[in-house]
């Protein structure tokens, strides 16, 4: 137990400290990977938490794939610092005063917030205990069966931001050639190719 | 005390040699894997290979190590110190903490997690940060064309790798890797998802950057892509780190596709050979068809592999999973 308590506070402080560096550090890619860093610890707190399945997850999709196209993105920016932190002081009034409305709004939510009274009789579909299913199971048996509509819903609503994503950057342009290589491969010998006898002093 | 050394550290003692009894074997046929493939590689090539080190060339690998570590290290100017330091340290340990859960008999594993797969995954699909940082650190527009290609390169073939592993994970019905090769003791997944299998092998391929997909290295136009700024030690890890991964790759080919530590034939001479033999002979397999590819294909162009990826890979593996959902349901053979 002890070891877990000391695990919890060294992930969850690196996970504050690296999402500080995050909005602090220059570099912009540092920042990056300052942000890779913050979603290890918090894989590391869900496998705490016996969450493996999302720990996992939360790896291969936020680490393997969406941190790696931000990098792409952001070690091509050529960015002048300087002029960068001159405009980030004359904002500042305004992006702090937002920010006080917004930590202000927070404290209201989350200070009126009640759970109800007897809430967990009235779920649909309570997860089983975790010593009799492992949590992909638990997780596979709430989301295909009890919740199968919501997460066809999440799908297309994913299909709608994929196929919008794709007609704003779609630019069709002239003159563009491609290779189409159903073309290529259906090409004879005889099509492309003519053999002929040529004599010596006569040309084609 | 006494509570403390039988509660706490004996059992991290243990755990220290468990781990060195898996590390120290891998680096071992690491070095032997680079000695294999030069000779390999010579043998179809029509040469020698290596030959005039120890008795057929046997300690090249180790006067080679020795020749990497002995050299000048050099840091280019206008690098990012820490991030070029860091890269080629995140390469090898990637390659080495994925050991942590391949099974290699039954039981004989140093951690047997419930979602062993998406753990074998997830380091995988980590291994692009090693290269990423290391081209942008030099500071050098060789090193980070090949950072960059390798960056789109190694994100598209996880896509339809995932896909694989799901078409297996559907035979199977757990994500834990013993279950995996227990699920194959009739069967091995090679057959009846055949062309999985290739499609697996050839996403490997791509995801180690071995040729034929070794554009972010491409010697040709790149000199040597992402790790064109690397000397000595730090190069010798990148070196390290791609071997353990091929190695690493073979290893998930063998427990996904091949059985794993199963002998192919269930009754008495083959099934006397200890397991941990059979998944050591079946990742020499893999891996002679690694160097065995090697010797035999030219490189891609860059845009038939995003296409290859893309458009042929990523269709066929959906539809491929869908049929094998498909085939399970009717016949009633999915797993309980």
């Amino acid at each position: 137990m002890i070891l877990q308590g000391i695990a919890f506070y060294v992930f969850a402080a690196l996970l504050v400290a690296s999402g500080v560096m995050v909005i602090s550090s220059r570099n912009p890619v540092h920042s990056v990977l300052y942000l890779i860093l913050a979603f290890f610890q918090a894989a590391g707190l869900c496998l705490l938490m016996g969450a493996e399945f999302i720990a996992m997850i939360l790896i291969i999709v936020y680490v393997g794939a969406v941190a790696v196209l931000f990098l792409f993105v952001v070690m091509m920016l050529d960015i002048n610092f300087r002029e960068l932190r001159q405009g980030a002081l004359e904002v500042l009034p305004l992006g702090g005063l937002i920010g006080l409305i917004l930590l202000a709004e927070l404290a209201a939510v989350v200070g009126g917030w009640i759970v109800a009274p007897g809430v967990e009789k009235l779920a649909a579909a309570p997860t089983p205990a975790i010593t009799s299913v492992t949590n992909t199971q638990a997780l596979g048996q709430l989301m295909y069966t009890q919740y199968v509509y919501l997460f066809q819903a999440c799908g297309i609503v994913l299909l709608i931001a994929m196929i919008g994503a794709i007609v704003l950057t779609l630019r069709h342009r002239e003159g563009v050639r491609k290779q189409n290589i159903g073309d290529q491969l259906a090409r004879r010998r005889d099509e492309v190719v003519a053999i002929r006898k040529v004599s010596s002093g006569e040309g084609v | 005390m006494a509570e403390f050394f039988s509660g706490f550290l004996l059992p991290l003692i243990i755990m220290v040699l468990k781990i060195l009894a898996i590390t120290v074997p891998l680096l071992v046929a690491v070095a032997f894997m680079t000695y294999a493939e030069r000779k390999i590689m010579g043998a179809m090539q029509l040469r020698q290979g290596p030959s005039l080190v120890g008795p057929f060339g046997l300690l090249q690998p180790f006067a080679d190590g020795l020749k990497l570590f002995a050299k000048e290290q050099i840091l280019p100017e206008g690098a990012n110190r820490v991030v070029f330091y860091i890269a080629p340290m995140i390469t090898f340990f990637l390659a080495l903490v994925a050991w942590a859960v391949i099974p290699f008999d039954y039981g004989v594993v140093l951690s047997n997690i419930n979602v062993g797969v998406l753990y074998l995954f997830a380091i995988s699909s980590l291994g692009v940060y090693g290269i990423v940082m290391a081209g942008w650190a030099s500071n050098s527009r060789y090193a980070f064309l090949g950072a960059l290609r390798s960056a789109a390169q190694m994100v598209s073939y996880e896509v339809s790798m995932g896909l694989i592993i799901i078409s297996v994970l559907l035979c199977v019905g757990s994500l834990n890797l013993t279950a995996i090769v227990h699920a194959q003791e009739k069967v091995w997944f090679a057959i009846p998802l055949f062309p999985m299998f290739i499609m697996f092998f050839i996403s490997a391929l791509a995801e180690t950057n071995r040729s034929p997909f070794d554009l972010p290295e491409g010697e040709s136009e790149l000199v040597a892509g992402f790790m064109v700024e690397y000397s000595s030690a730090p190069f010798a890890l990148f070196f390290l780190g791609e071997y353990a991964n091929m190695i690493l790759m073979s290893a998930m080919t063998s427990i996904l596709f091949l059985g794993g530590w199963l002998s192919p034939l269930p009754f008495a001479p083959f099934t006397w050979v200890p397991g941990i033999v059979w998944f050591a002979l079946k990742i020499a397999a893999c891996l002679f068809t690694f160097v065995w590819v090697r010797a035999t294909m030219p490189r891609y162009r860059y845009d038939q592999l995003m296409r290859l990826g893309w458009k042929v890979f990523l269709p066929f593996s959906l539809f491929w999973v869908v049929l094998t959902a498909g085939v399970l349901v009717t016949f009633g053979w999915l797993p309980k």
